[in-house]
């Protein structure tokens, strides 16, 4: 029998990605053979940035985006750290953490239950014996986890609203500290929040301690888990992803990058590196882009950031999309949380990758985990605070220098790669999270870590497929907005 | 029972702030507020299940009278490049640039409402060389045109509202769909840039903290400085159409309040300052850019005048990362 021709599909708009996506696929056989990720929105903050003073910086790159708005700070502010060779000071270490983790803490659960979950209450699941259940507590907009979390999570930005004046876009962060000191009396309010933030997970998201989530350090005590604490949302998740082996969709290429985070004057609570089968140290200089399947002009060969460029020209014919492909050592790697929890050794998060390789659950669990871990973290940082110290050190702006600001977002590690000439911004690259994970392919035509986790789904039934491709697109936790910006 | 106001959300070329900003109303949260005033949102893409053919389906049935819809709020700058051609933005999954099909949902519905800087007048994303020949859905920066045209007027005969800020404070928004909704808004609720008057006509400075700094001019220097930032740090405050340090953010906050200048950004060209967003111009010792409608000479003779009497507290804290002065309390002698 002569083989069925290839068809080619095209997947769009999804919503739920912070911004524009698009994928088209090959289907052979019932199942997809390759898939070409595209972001369709190009605003070029890169040129923009271009002969500005270097301090504007810290206005223009939170707003690439409005849901990594802080990590676009930090990573700027640290790049013009290094620029003026000034280390950031005790206070103003604690403070820009808290800011960090209140806007990644704040994105997990955003991404859990209002981008994530909705997608098991469609129709398409209607059969389950869950179906019910999970449909009333997580229907887009209507089901009742919707009203809970929204407070919880504008209550625990309240803590930006103190160290930061607002989120998104604050100006608070900057090279050597951050602008707001705080009063003994703020401290405690601070507490509070984060106080009152643990509560809530707690009691809706775990159903357990969060320090007991923490502990959880291997697949057979997450199952345990799972069965002592049925009626948390967690569990929910557990309990339909085992129903629909979300373990096996969306397996990406089991290579992982972080960038470390939430550093104090020694340490970092995650560690940098790299994981493939093993623990390596990160080597930043081994970051490249190539533009070979990107409409950006510019020579294919890969640069690195210090090098690159980002020019919107003549629409470049093999291109297919507006995002670069990234690179470490010419490999493709995936970043995230699953990424940062499996280079600073989570055992829980090992095992699973050792078992079955990065897939729809494993990231899931591990966004999930991280909200256990950090919590408590805050909670320290803050008691950590001493008021009286200062929280900002100022140092003159080099006129030649170079710095990069390496960070993680919820999403996973943002770089950005600064040179200064002539005390004016020479050249400004940015690397974001969804930027690897959602990259084109390379010259070599190897795909990035979505275009492969879509390879080999399923598609016999349509209405399947279709929500099945949502999972693994969301999976990733994507900002679109960041990928090119 | 009323009929529902429908409204649809779509973001162009921008960073989705302002809908991450909606998202941190509170009480009550954003959802409720609209469902309590009877507002319908047919779809906004960071909340609604539907995605893809659903989607595309629901605006085809816009475009196609097939729904009525009564609002339209577009999130971030019409992406009119390279050359026009509005090929920096297409809708995924239609080849179609975004900027046809707001220009075609625009003719749709009864009102347009342009949520942030971006929508209203080009914002963040137009600084520079402007590379992606962004602009706002009525104006280009301060020049009036953008992507409609300056005469425009939607089905119920208003131009574009323009909900600037970089982002908007979700109850901005909220407070002016519902206004809309309950037919309470007209061309008097808007100013010169058509943005709603309801905050705008504030000035940030209002409500400001270090308001005794300022009047006795008592400047911070550095960024944990206590004192006023007009002088040395660039804050625009005394300029600035907002209510920013009337009606809070995320609980306690404002630009001001976390220590860093009002950067003016619900004004058209915000995002191109003239020197440093951070750093007071000065010609002569005298800061460019006083209150606007202050008479200058008066402004410098009055200034003078208040750093002569600026008390000891005032100076010193000034310049200090916390209080280091107490104001005092009065003695006898003082009464007497």
């Amino acid at each position: 029998m002569k083989k069925p021709p290839t068809q080619r599909r095209i997947l769009g708009p999804f919503n739920r990605v912070e911004g524009d996506l698009e994928v088209h696929v090959a289907i052979d056989e019932n199942q997809v053979s390759k898939a070409w990720v595209n972001s369709p929105l190009f605003r070029g903050f890169e040129q923009i940035l271009q002969a500005k003073d270097p301090l504007d910086a810290l206005v223009y790159t939170p707003r690439i985006c409005g849901i990594c708005s802080v990590s676009q700070s930090i990573a700027a502010a640290q790049a013009l750290a290094v620029a003026q060779g000034i280390q950031i000071c005790p206070n103003g270490q604690l403070a820009a953490n808290l800011i960090l983790a209140a806007e990644n803490m704040a994105d997990h659960l955003t991404h859990f239950y209002l981008f994530f979950m909705p997608d098991f209450a469609r129709p398409v699941y209607a059969d389950k014996n869950w179906f019910d259940s999970i449909q009333a507590r997580f229907k887009a907009q209507t089901g009742t986890a919707t009203k809970e979390v929204l407070p919880a999570r504008a209550a625990l930005l309240h803590l930006t609203g103190i160290l930061a004046g607002k989120w998104p876009h604050s100006l608070a962060i900057q090279p050597g500290g951050t602008t707001r000191p705080i009063t003994a009396q703020e401290k405690i309010s601070l507490l509070t929040i984060i106080r009152s933030f643990r509560h809530f997970l707690q009691e809706t998201l775990f159903g357990a301690e969060l320090e007991q989530v923490a502990a959880i350090q291997s697949a057979n005590a997450l199952s345990t888990w799972q069965q002592s604490y049925p009626n948390a949302d967690f569990s929910r998740f557990l309990m339909l992803a085992d129903d629909l082996n979300l373990d096996s969709l969306g397996r990406a290429g089991d290579c992982f990058m972080s960038y470390g985070a939430y550093h104090n004057q020694q340490t970092a609570l995650f560690k940098a590196g790299v994981w493939q089968h093993q623990y390596a140290p990160l080597e930043p200089h081994q970051i490249s882009e190539d533009l070979s399947h990107s409409w950006l002009s510019g020579e294919h060969e890969a640069k690195h950031p210090f090098e690159g460029s980002t020019l919107a020209g003549n629409h470049e014919p093999d291109g297919y999309s507006w995002c670069k492909a990234p690179r470490l050592d010419g490999k493709m790697v995936e970043v995230g949380a699953i990424a940062r929890q499996i280079v600073n050794g989570q055992a829980l998060i090992q095992e699973l990758v050792s078992h079955s390789g990065s897939n729809v659950h494993h990231r899931v669990v591990a966004r999930l985990l991280e909200l256990a871990l950090v919590v408590p973290e805050m909670e320290k940082w803050c008691q950590q605070i001493h008021v009286q110290d200062t929280f900002c050190l100022t140092a003159p702006m080099p006129e030649e220098a170079q710095g990069a600001g390496l960070v993680e977002a919820a999403r996973g590690s943002l770089g950005h790669w600064l040179s200064i000439k002539g005390g004016r911004i020479d050249n400004y690259q940015i690397i974001a999270p969804t930027t690897w994970n959602f990259s084109p392919r390379d010259a070599s035509a190897q795909p990035g870590a979505l275009e492969l986790a879509l390879q080999g789904t399923r598609v016999e039934d349509e209405a399947k497929a279709s929500v099945a491709i949502q999972h693994i697109i969301r999976s990733f936790d994507p900002c679109m907005v960041c990928t090119v910006h | 029972m009323t009929k529902p106001f429908n409204l649809l959300w779509l973001q162009s070329g921008g960073c989705g702030g302002c809908s991450m900003s909606l998202l941190n109303a509170e009480t009550p949260d954003f959802l409720s507020y609209l469902h309590l005033n009877h507002i319908q949102l047919l779809w906004h893409p960071s909340l609604s299940e539907a995605g893809g053919d659903e989607f595309l389906a629901l605006l085809a049935s816009i475009e196609q009278g097939n729904i009525q819809l009564d609002a339209l709020c577009i999130e971030g700058s019409v992406m009119q490049g390279p050359n026009g051609s509005g090929r920096f933005h297409i809708l995924s999954g239609t080849q179609r640039p975004m900027m046809q099909v707001i220009a075609s949902l625009s003719e749709k519905a009864r009102y347009t409402i342009a949520v942030g800087n971006c929508a209203a007048f080009g914002g963040i994303t137009m600084a520079g060389i402007n590379p992606g020949e962004a602009c706002g859905l009525q104006y280009t920066g301060e020049l009036a045109g953008g992507l409609l045209g300056q005469n425009w007027l939607s089905p119920a005969q208003l131009p574009v509202i323009n909900i600037a800020g970089c982002p908007t404070h979700p109850n901005w928004v909220l407070e002016t769909l519902v206004q809309i909704a309950l037919g309470d808004f007209n061309q008097d609720n808007l100013d010169h840039y058509q943005r709603p008057r309801s905050y705008t006509d504030h000035l940030v400075h209002h409500g400001c903290p270090r308001n005794e700094y300022y009047e006795f001019k008592a400047s911070a220097e550095q960024p944990t400085d206590q004192g006023c930032m007009m002088e040395h740090r660039g804050c625009l405050g005394t300029q600035a159409r907002a209510d920013c340090n009337t009606r809070l953010w995320n609980g306690s906050g404002s630009c001001l309040r976390g220590g860093y200048a009002c950067i003016n950004c619900t004004a058209p060209e915000f995002e191109e300052p003239e020197g440093h967003f951070t750093r007071t111009r000065q010609v002569a010792g005298i800061p460019v850019g006083l209150p606007t409608d202050v008479p200058k000479a008066w402004f410098v003779a009055l200034s003078s005048l208040a750093k002569a009497a600026t008390p000891t507290r005032l100076k010193v804290n000034a310049t200090a990362d916390h209080i280091r002065i107490a104001p005092g309390d009065k003695t006898e002698q003082d009464k007497n």
